[in-house]
């Protein structure tokens, strides 16, 4: 799909573009599922648990119905509909036992919110409290409870994933490549250490919200604040059980996602309320606090490296063993164990791999998709290492990456040929070095050193990630022309803050050859209007959704031309447009406008052809297979898109206490559309990272409690969090299959900024910090040499942060 | 119930409300200015920021009794006659906005700065908007915008190429 036009001549692509979007945001006008009201509309409220585990003994409603104003109660035991994305685990409302924190055991319907919360308040549940399971290394112990009994009962996709049953292990994504046991013992040195990091919360500001009528004839209608149209109305039918025509799922304005709301969410809950109050709709906001428990949130890894290099500081085997907490459900965090799995080893050869990567049930809030899919968590474990081993050989860090990057040649894990355009890892790498000014200190800093008395470290890391999804994810868009000549466009993929659509606008103009104005993306997503797209995550959409524009655009110009060549009596092969009409090449005043087109050519006389003009693009992701379950081998990746960051941190030794004075993100994004989007995308999902690395993390206490659902106690980064530097930087080896080379970059701008600011700190101080995020008082501890404790379970024995890291060289201890 | 009076962007609406509702929600739910976003009704992300006689606050902290007989301005009322004001402009060029949900909030707020300090420094900014949470942006654009607008963009912010 690589559109070879010289960049001089590219009139909308790679030109600095304002969002489409962003006048009827700025205005207050745009709609969002929170501002939405229906005649007769009900609000719903939702009973939580307060128990991790617990069995369910009885719900007394009797008060809560009577209340003048409820319309529905609705409890577990009512309703015989189970709701999975890859495996189909969880009950609409808890049934007989609850599994985590924040599960919803009842709700109800009301007139007024305020009425549908005093009826949950007046719904008493008995409890009888049982020891639940946390940490997900205690729940692989033979004596573990299990969280889902019935594992083996439950339906699962099975060309994917491998559930244990009669074990908490919901997934074991296998890899094995080469010999890795004989390449360990040819190793000069082997490094082995373990890194962790909680779960955390993705933080729309829009939560959750969705609108549900249940109407006659199980004709349902969902507005929600959804990503993924289509999955949500697939999902929502198999639990149901109902025909995909009776159901229509409508997204208008969202309120930000970031993963969270990529599948399914409160929409059956709500969808059972609006059934029993005999079909009126009804509305559910979660609340903040709900945002962080009864709603998903990234799931917790332990990931435990064990790398063997050579004398000369080639990597030539390694062992990558990462425990995913699902938390009670198995939702996207079975796909996060599998794409981390087979991404485990970051933008490096590794000729010798095993990677095992397990799915772990515990009772907590379950995992789900997040920004960069696994690849934020593990590349904290990832790149924190790749420092660890280049120290213990003797190596600069940088020059231990470079050296051994990705390349024209290499394999990746899953044995996909790594090809020249497939982008360049050790061109982001430099740019970032250089833009950070790695490996000495200028004159600047040195005086700024002695100025504030602190100490200033310096890193680079590297990243990769492709797009989790399924080798058959396809999209299509739909491009109508309008009776004035203008074009509307209509697709799924949700545009929920990232700016594609505007992007996608850019490239429709592009190559229609007319101005931008005349170009409209609609943004409300209707199921029964629009055309299917998979999902709207894994940063797949510019690429597949911006070559299904490019495809619609170029079937609108083919049937307007069938249709001009008649009117003209022309051959199809003399005649070519501008943004008004098409004409003769050699005369050119032979012409027709595409308003005389749109809706069909009308001759003199009143005879008429063609008909309304609609363009239409379909695109499947090419050539990508299924995975060898044992072997893992197989080709899973769109586009592989590249990254570094490099970090400039100063730290006051004495208290730990410090500050990011730059960061530089590089991506190989192929092809930049929209300058300022792509700028958006690399600084906004910077800061995120920096946010997990810094401040946020679930915090439990010993029964499973979640101690921090609140912005109080769970801070996000502000303004004064933003370093005070920061620099986006594009390399562009245009990606052949993607539009105008384009290739994706929405989450890989999260991914590997905790292991930049870990390295940077343990440069400026030596501490060795190994559990993320990184607070002050936790780089003070490192300083100290004290244990670095995984204290994100309270009072918990669980260090499974090991300090001090296992490294061996040929021949005797080191 | 009690009645209230409320100047809305120089238009006067009179409500009964009940006296536990809040600003925010009689602004969204009883008169229909949906564009102030409720974000977590705690105080704490700015989401539902309005000015009330003057004084940037959180709505959603605000009993509706609490702002009887005051002068309310929200995000309905920055652009006038069709027309964005200079920081709405300035948002627009600067791609300040993303999904957009903190946007009506952060626009009130940079009002109200603004009113204070015409032309705030680049600290004075992130000060200024600290209470305010965008998820998406990261803040650097929105810092650049609100320095455009006040004329003082010395470098505009590009992305570099490799």
């Amino acid at each position: 799909m690589l559109e070879r036009i010289p960049a001089a001549e590219l009139r909308y692509v790679g030109k600095r573009t304002p969002r489409i979007d962003a006048k009827e945001k700025l205005t207050g006008q745009a709609t969002y599922v929170s501002d939405m009201v229906m005649a007769g509309m009900l609000y719903a409220r939702v009973k939580t648990s307060p128990h991790a585990r617990a069995r369910i003994v009885k719900i007394e409603t009797e008060a809560a119905r009577k209340l003048p104003g409820v319309r529905a109660v609705v409890i577990g035991e009512e309703l015989d509909y189970r709701v999975g994305l890859y495996v189909v685990d969880k009950a609409i409302l808890a049934k007989n036992e609850v599994r985590h924190y924040g599960e919803a055991v009842a709700a109800v319907a009301a007139d007024s919110i305020e009425i549908a919360q005093q009826a949950v308040d007046l719904i008493e549940v008995v409890y009888e409290v049982l020891t639940p399971v946390l940490h997900p290394l205690d729940a692989l112990k033979d004596d573990a409870p299990l969280v889902h009994p019935k594992l083996g009962e439950y339906d699962y996709m099975e060309a994917a994933f491998t559930p244990k049953p009669g074990t908490n292990i919901a997934n074991h994504t296998k890899l094995r490549k080469g010999d890795p046991e004989a390449a360990f013992e040819q190793a000069e040195w082997t490094i082995e250490r373990e890194y962790t990091n909680p779960s955390v919360q993705h933080v729309p500001m829009e939560t959750h919200v969705a609108i549900v009528k249940w109407g006659y004839g199980d004709q349902v209608t969902i507005w929600s604040s959804a990503q993924s149209p289509f999955t949500l109305r697939n999902l929502f039918c198999t639990a149901f059980r109902l025909p995909h025509r009776n159901v229509r799922v409508v997204v208008p304005h969202v309120g930000g996602g970031f993963g969270g709301k990529a599948g399914i969410g409160i929409e059956p809950l709500v969808a059972v309320l609006s059934k029993k109050a005999g079909g009126a709709p009804v509305k559910l906001t979660a609340t903040r606090e709900q945002e962080f428990s009864l709603l998903p949130c990234r799931s917790q890894l332990t990931y435990r490296i064990k790398t063997g290099v050579s004398k000369d500081g080639k990597i030539l085997a390694q062992q990558m063993t990462m425990y995913w907490d699902s938390g009670a459900y198995a939702d996207y965090a079975v796909n996060v164990t599998r794409a981390s799995g087979y991404s485990a080893g970051g933008p490096y050869e590794i000729p010798n791999a095993q990677v095992d990567a397990y799915t772990i049930y515990t009772n907590k809030p379950f995992g789900t998709a997040y920004r960069g899919f696994g690849h934020v968590e593990f590349h904290w474990g990832l790149e924190r290492h790749m420092d660890l081993v280049a120290k213990a050989i003797g190596m600069d860090p940088l020059e231990f990456r470079k050296y051994n990057a990705l390349r024209e040649g290499s394999t990746s894990l899953t044995g996909e040929k790594i090809r020249a355009h497939t982008g360049n890892i050790n061109k982001c790498l430099e740019a970032a070095e250089n833009a950070v000014g790695y490996g000495t200190l200028s004159d600047a800093e040195r005086q700024r050193e002695a100025a504030t008395g602190m100490k200033i470290g310096k890193a680079v890391v590297g990243l990769h990630k492709a797009p989790a999804m399924p080798p058959f994810t396809a999209t299509a868009v739909i491009l109508r022309m309008n009776e004035d000549g203008s074009v509307t466009a209509t697709l799924t993929l949700t545009d929920y803050g990232q700016g594609t659509y505007t992007s996608i606008a850019q490239m429709i103009a592009e190559r229609l050859g007319f101005p931008l104005e005349k170009v409209k993306i609609a943004f409300e997503s209707d199921t029964d209007h629009d055309p299917y797209d998979w999902q709207t995550v894994a940063s797949k959409g510019l690429l597949l959704s911006g070559n299904a524009a490019i495809l619609a655009a170029e079937d609108l110009l083919k049937n307007a031309y069938d249709v001009a060549a008649q009117a003209l009596r022309a051959q199809i092969c003399d005649l070519d447009h501008d943004g008004e009409k098409i004409f003769v090449r050699h005369h050119p005043e032979s012409a027709v406008s595409f308003r005389q087109l749109a809706i069909g050519y009308c001759y003199p006389n009143g005879n008429s052809i063609g008909g309304p003009l609609i363009g239409v693009g379909r695109y499947i992701a090419q050539g990508l297979t299924h995975l060898d379950k044992e072997t893992g081998q197989g080709l899973p990746a769109l586009d592989w898109t590249y990254g570094a960051h490099g970090m400039i941190v100063e730290v006051d030794k004495h208290t730990g206490e410090y500050n990011v004075l730059k960061v530089a993100s590089v991506f190989d994004v192929g092809k930049v559309i929209n300058p300022d989007a792509v700028r958006g995308q690399a600084i906004g999902g910077m800061l995120q990272g920096l946010g997990t690395a810094t401040c946020e993390g679930y915090i439990y206490d010993e029964q499973g409690h979640l101690l921090n659902p609140s912005f109080t106690d769970n801070k996000i980064p502000t303004a004064k969090d933003l370093p005070l530097e920061v620099e986006a930087i594009s390399v562009e080896t245009p990606q052949v299959d993607g539009p105008y080379g384009a290739r994706g970059v929405g989450e890989h701008s999260m991914i590997a900024v905790a292991a930049a600011l870990g390295n940077a700190l343990q440069n400026a101080t030596g501490a060795q910090i190994t559990h993320m995020p990184l607070r002050f008082e936790d780089v003070w501890r490192a300083i100290q040499r004290r244990e670095p404790v995984d204290n994100w379970i309270t009072k918990s024995p669980h260090g499974s942060c090991k300090s001090a890291p296992e490294i061996q060289r040929h021949g005797g201890e080191c | 119930m009690k009645r209230i009076e409320l100047t809305i962007n120089g238009d006067l609406y009179r409500r009964d409300v009940h006296e536990h509702r809040t600003l925010l929600h009689v602004l969204r739910e009883e008169i229909g200015l949906t564009g102030t976003k409720e974000g977590c009704g705690a105080g704490e992300c700015g989401a539902c920021t309005v000015i009330v006689d003057g004084l940037a606050l959180n709505s959603c902290l605000v009993l509706a009794v609490e702002a009887d007989g005051t002068e309310i301005e929200t995000v309905e009322g920055e652009s006038k006659d069709g027309e964005l004001s200079g920081v709405q402009q300035a948002f627009d060029r600067h791609h300040a906005v993303q999904c957009g949900f903190c946007t009506p909030g952060m626009l009130m707020t940079i009002k109200d700065l603004l009113r204070r300090k015409p032309k705030p420094s680049r600290a004075e900014i992130i000060e200024g908007i600290e209470g305010n949470f965008c998820r998406c942006t990261g803040y650097e654009q929105i810092i650049e915008a609100v320095l455009d607008a006040t004329g003082q963009l010395e470098e505009k912010g590009e992305i570099k190429h490799a």
